[in-house]
C-alpha cells in the first residue's frame, strides 16, 4: 500500500535505529510521552522499543477516547440503548468496554438493547434514514479527528429532515489534555518535570494544524513532533525529539508533513465550530474535570442533541475499583504496576478501559509485549 | 488514536461523495471535508471521510530524510574516526 | 400415450419437476410427503450417491483397514453467501479438512440441516447444489443425512452440520505432542481471505471490490504431503481466529514456542488493505482453504515443493521455527526488525476506528 508500506521497511529502520543509537547521551534518559494511542499500538505492535536505546523511553499518554470516556458517559449511552429504546450506534471499539458494574454496550445487546456498530456517520445517517419511526443515536466519541465525521452528519441530518437522528457527543479536545497534564500539579507534581518531550499528535493534527501545540514548547518549554502513526515516523519522531533535547532547543517540529500543515484543514475547522461548541468542563478518566476540553453540540442544532433530546437519569456511576487506569492514562503508572493486570484484568475480562481498547496501554503490553512484562513482574 | 489510511480517489460524485481505492479496494467515502480534491489525489481515509490530501511530494521528502539520517550519522562515524554502529535489536 | 392411473396407494407422489418457487414450512420437517419430496427434489437430485441410496437410518461403508478418523462441525454462518463460497461449500471444505489435517484419507460425510420456516426453496436448492458439486469435487460422498425445519424466528436461515470419518494411513501420527524445538513452520498461503470476505458482506462494510474466501478441501494436497513426508508433526487448519489461534493452541498443548518471521507470511495485498481500513490484525482473521504444517527442518523444502504444487498451495511459504524461548508464546520478528508476541484473539473481532 503506498504511503504505509515504505513507512514499515526494515532496512530504513535500522538506519533509523542506528541514527538514533548514535544522536543519544549514554549519561542521560530521554522520556518522551506519545501523546496518542495510535503511537502507543504502533511503537507495540512493531517493537519500536527493540529499535532504539534503552535510555529512551516511551510514556504512554491519554490519547485514546475509548480508555479516557468516563464511566457515567458509557452509563448514559446503555441506558439511551436500554430505557429509552433508540437504535444507538456505535464504533466498534466501544461495544466490549466495561461501565459500571462491568455492563457494556455489547451485553446490553445481549439482553435485547438496539445497538448496531457503525463504520462510519454515513451508515448511521442511513439507519436513521430506513427507520423513520425509530429514534436513531450515534454515539460520538473521539478527539478531533472523529469529530468533524459527527459535524458532517448533522449538518446532513439538517439539511434533508431527518428528525429521528441525534448524536451523543463526547467529542474531547487534545490541547487541553496535554496542558492539563503539565500544569496540574495536584494530578502529580513530578510528572511535568519528567518529560523531555513529546511525540504529537498523529491525525488530530491533519484536523487543527501543528499551531495549537506552540504553547507547549513556549509556555512549558517542552519540546514536540508532530509524529505520523507508522513505525518509522515514529523512529524518526524520536530522533527529531533526541536532537532537539541534545540541542536544548524547544520547537514545534512536524515530522508528518505529509499530511499535517500549521494549519491544518480549514473547511473541517469552521464546520466544527459551527456546529459544536465548548463545554466548560469534562470529566477525563484518568484527567478529572479538564477545562474546556470537550465540545458540546450548539443550542441551534439542539434537536440532533442526544443530551437535550432524551431526559439522561442521575446515576451512581463507578469506575471499577482498584483498576489503575486513572494513573496509567496520565503517564505516571505502567500496567503492571496494576494489581488487576493479568490476573482479573485481560483482554477477555477487561476490568478497565486501557484492556479493552486496542490502543490502550494495558491491552498493548498484554497483548504484544506479555513475556518481557511478566519477566519484570516477576523481577520486582 | 484515529485509525486513518491513505486512499487513492478514482472518481467524483454527486453530494461530495467520492470513489476510492484502499490498497486495491474499492469504498464510497465523503469528502464533505476537503476543499479541493481531485481523481488522482491520495487523501487521508478516516471513518468513512477524507480528511486531508496526501503530499506526495512531502512523503518522498520525509522518506529522503530518514536514508539520509543514516548517512549523516555514517558520516558523524568517519569523522570521529569511529567504527560505524549497527543498529540495536538487530 | 397413456395417462398413468390415478395414485390411490397414499405414497407420497414423487413424479414432475421439482417445484422450488416456495418456502420451506413446518410440513417440511414433519416426516410426511412434502418432506419426502424436499428430499428427494433438493438434497438426493444433488447429493444422490451409492452410499446415500442405500437408503437407510444408517449407511455401512467399506472404509478398508487402519485407524478411523471421525470428525463433526456446526456451520453457522451470516451471510449465507459469500464471494467465493457458501455455507454448503463451506461444510464440505471444513469437515474434509479436518480429517485431513489429521492425516487421514477423507471416506464419507454426512449432513444435517436445521431449517429455518420461510426460508426460500431456490435458497437450499443452491446450497444443496453447492454441496453436491463440492463433493463430487473431492471425491466423498454424503453418506447419511436428516432434516429439520425450526418456526420462524429459531433459526438463522439454515445451520449445517456435518460429520465425517476417514481412514489414516500407517505410520502417520499427528499431533502437537511431537512439536520439538528447530521444527519449521510452513504455511500453504496467504491469511485472512475469508474472514474479510465475509466481513466484506456485513452491511456497512462492503468493498465495491471482490475478496473471495478460500473455501477449499485440502486433503488431496494433504494426502501428498504425507505420501511424501509420513513423519509431518503437525497439520492445522487455521480457520476461525485466524493463524494466531491456531499457533497459540499448538505452543500451549507442546509447552514450546514459536518464532516467526512477519514479512514471510503471506498476506493479498487487498486483504491487508481491508485490515488496515477496519483495524484487525490479519493473523485474527479466519480462514477455510488454509492449513499450518510443522515439520522436521531438512523436510521443509521438500513439503514447499509438493504444496507449491497443487493450487491450494501455491503461496506456501515457511513462516518460521519452533523453539525453546518462552513455552506457550509465539513470538514474531516484526515487520522492521522488533519483536512483539503474537496474541489469541480477544472477544469477537470487531471493525475499529481507533
Amino acid at each position: 500500500m503506498k504511503y504505509v508500506d515504505e513507512f514499515r521497511d526494515r532496512d530504513l529502520a535500522r538506519t533509523l535505529a542506528a541514527a538514533i543509537a548514535a544522536a543519544v547521551d549514554p549519561a542521560r534518559d530521554y522520556n518522551f510521552m506519545e501523546f496518542c494511542g495510535g503511537h502507543t499500538h504502533a511503537i507495540f505492535r512493531y517493537g519500536v522499543q527493540d529499535l532504539v536505546p534503552a535510555n529512551v523511553r516511551f510514556v504512554h499518554g491519554p490519547g485514546c477516547p475509548v480508555c479516557i470516556l468516563p464511566a457515567r458517559r458509557l452509563d448514559d449511552a446503555i441506558e439511551l440503548a436500554e430505557r429509552h429504546g433508540v437504535i444507538l450506534c456505535s464504533y466498534g471499539d466501544m461495544l466490549r468496554v466495561p461501565g459500571t458494574g462491568r455492563r457494556s454496550l455489547l451485553k446490553a445487546k445481549a439482553d435485547g438493547a438496539d445497538v448496531r456498530m457503525v463504520y462510519s456517520t454515513l451508515d448511521a445517517l442511513d439507519i436513521a434514514r430506513a427507520n423513520p419511526g425509530r429514534e436513531v443515536v450515534f454515539l460520538g466519541i473521539g478527539f478531533e479527528t472523529t469529530t468533524p465525521p459527527s459535524a458532517v452528519a448533522i449538518a446532513q441530518a439538517q439539511a434533508e429532515g431527518i428528525a429521528n437522528f441525534s448524536v451523543f457527543c463526547n467529542h474531547v479536545l487534545t490541547p487541553p489534555a496535554i496542558r492539563h497534564i503539565l500544569e496540574a500539579p495536584e494530578v502529580d507534581p513530578s510528572q511535568a518535570a519528567r518529560l523531555d518531550g513529546f511525540l504529537g499528535p498523529s491525525h488530530v493534527s491533519t484536523v487543527i494544524g501543528s499551531r495549537p501545540y506552540e504553547f507547549l514548547a513556549a509556555r512549558y518549554a517542552k519540546p514536540v513532533v508532530i509524529a505520523g502513526f507508522e513505525p518509522l515516523d515514529v523512529m524518526q519522531s524520536v530522533l527529531m525529539l533526541i536532537h532537539q533535547v541534545n540541542e536544548g532547543r524547544v520547537a514545534v517540529e512536524n515530522q508528518y508533513t505529509r499530511v499535517v500543515t500549521r494549519d491544518g484543514n480549514a473547511k473541517a475547522q469552521e464546520l466544527v465550530a459551527r456546529i459544536f461548541e465548548l463545554r466548560p468542563s469534562f470529566e477525563w478518566r484518568g484527567l478529572g474535570s479538564v477545562p474546556e476540553s470537550a465540545l458540546a453540540i450548539r443550542a441551534k442544532y439542539a434537536a440532533f442533541d442526544a443530551e437535550k433530546r432524551f431526559a439522561l437519569s442521575e446515576k451512581q456511576s463507578r469506575e471499577t475499583k482498584s483498576c489503575e487506569c486513572p494513573a496509567i492514562l496520565r503517564g505516571v503508572k505502567k500496567p503492571k504496576d496494576c494489581k488487576l493486570f493479568g490476573k482479573a484484568c485481560t483482554p477477555e475480562t477487561p476490568m478497565g478501559a486501557c484492556m479493552v481498547s486496542s490502543e490502550g496501554a494495558c491491552a498493548a503490553y498484554w497483548t504484544y509485549r506479555r513475556v518481557e512484562t511478566l519477566a519484570e513482574m516477576a523481577a520486582e | 488514536m484515529c485509525l486513518a489510511i491513505p486512499a487513492l480517489v478514482t472518481a467524483l460524485h454527486d453530494g461530495a461523495m467520492a470513489s476510492v481505492s484502499v490498497g486495491g479496494i474499492a469504498k464510497q467515502i465523503s469528502v464533505a471535508l476537503l476543499e479541493e480534491v481531485a481523481v488522482g489525489d491520495y487523501v487521508l481515509l478516516h471513518v468513512g471521510y477524507a480528511l486531508h490530501r496526501v503530499s506526495e511530494e512531502e512523503a518522498r521528502r520525509t522518506l529522503a530524510m530518514m536514508a539520509e539520517a543514516g548517512l549523516l550519522q555514517a558520516e558523524v562515524a568517519d569523522m570521529a574516526g569511529l567504527p560505524e554502529r549497527a543498529g540495536v535489536g538487530t | 400415450m397413456t395417462t398413468p392411473p390415478p395414485d390411490l396407494s397414499g405414497a407420497p407422489d414423487l413424479s414432475g419437476t421439482p417445484d422450488l418457487s416456495g418456502t420451506v414450512d413446518m410440513s417440511h420437517g414433519g416426516g410426511g410427503r412434502a418432506m419426502a419430496r424436499l428430499i428427494r427434489d433438493i438434497f438426493l437430485r444433488h447429493l444422490a450417491n451409492p452410499l446415500l441410496d442405500q437408503g437407510h437410518d444408517a449407511t455401512r461403508i467399506d472404509a478398508g483397514s487402519g485407524r478411523i478418523a471421525v470428525t463433526t462441525d456446526a456451520h453457522v454462518i451470516s451471510p449465507l453467501f459469500f464471494p467465493g463460497g457458501d455455507i454448503g461449500s463451506l461444510a464440505v471444505h471444513g469437515t474434509l479438512n479436518d480429517l485431513a489435517m489429521a492425516g487421514a484419507r477423507p471416506v464419507a460425510l454426512t449432513a444435517a440441516f436445521i431449517i429455518e420456516e420461510g426460508f426460500p426453496l431456490a435458497d437450499l436448492d443452491r446450497i444443496a447444489a453447492s454441496m453436491g458439486q463440492a463433493c463430487r469435487a473431492a471425491g466423498v460422498p454424503v453418506a447419511t443425512g436428516d432434516t429439520k425445519v425450526v418456526e420462524r424466528g429459531k433459526g438463522d436461515g439454515v445451520f449445517i452440520t456435518t460429520s465425517g470419518i476417514g481412514v489414516v494411513p500407517a505410520g502417520v501420527d499427528i499431533g502437537p505432542r511431537r512439536l520439538r524445538p528447530g521444527q519449521a513452520i510452513l504455511l500453504s498461503g496467504p491469511i485472512g481471505d475469508h474472514g474479510i470476505a465475509i466481513l466484506s458482506k456485513r452491511q456497512g462494510l462492503e468493498f465495491g471490490t471482490e475478496i473471495r474466501s478460500d473455501s477449499a478441501a485440502l486433503h488431496r494436497m494433504v494426502a501428498d504431503m504425507v505420501a511424501v513426508v509420513p513423519g509431518i508433526a503437525v497439520l492445522r487448519d487455521p480457520t476461525r481466529g485466524g493463524l494466531s489461534a491456531t499457533l497459540n493452541e499448538l505452543t500451549n498443548a507442546a509447552g514450546v514456542g514459536m518464532l516467526l518471521d512477519e514479512r514471510a507470511i503471506p498476506v493479498r495485498p487487498e486483504v491487508a488493505a481491508a485490515c488496515e481500513l477496519l483495524g484487525l490484525d490479519p493473523l485474527n482473521v479466519a480462514n477455510e482453504g488454509k492449513l499450518v504444517c510443522v515439520c522436521e527442518p531438512e523436510d521443509a523444502g521438500t513439503l514447499l515443493a509438493v504444496m507449491r504444487d497443487h493450487a491450494e498451495g501455491r503461496d506456501a511459504a515457511l513462516i518460521g521455527h519452533v523453539t525453546v524461548g518462552q513455552p506457550g508464546f509465539v513470538r514474531m520478528t516484526t515487520a522492521i526488525g522488533g519483536q512483539r508476541v503474537v496474541d489469541w484473539l480477544s472477544g469477537e473481532q470487531l471493525p475499529r476506528i481507533c
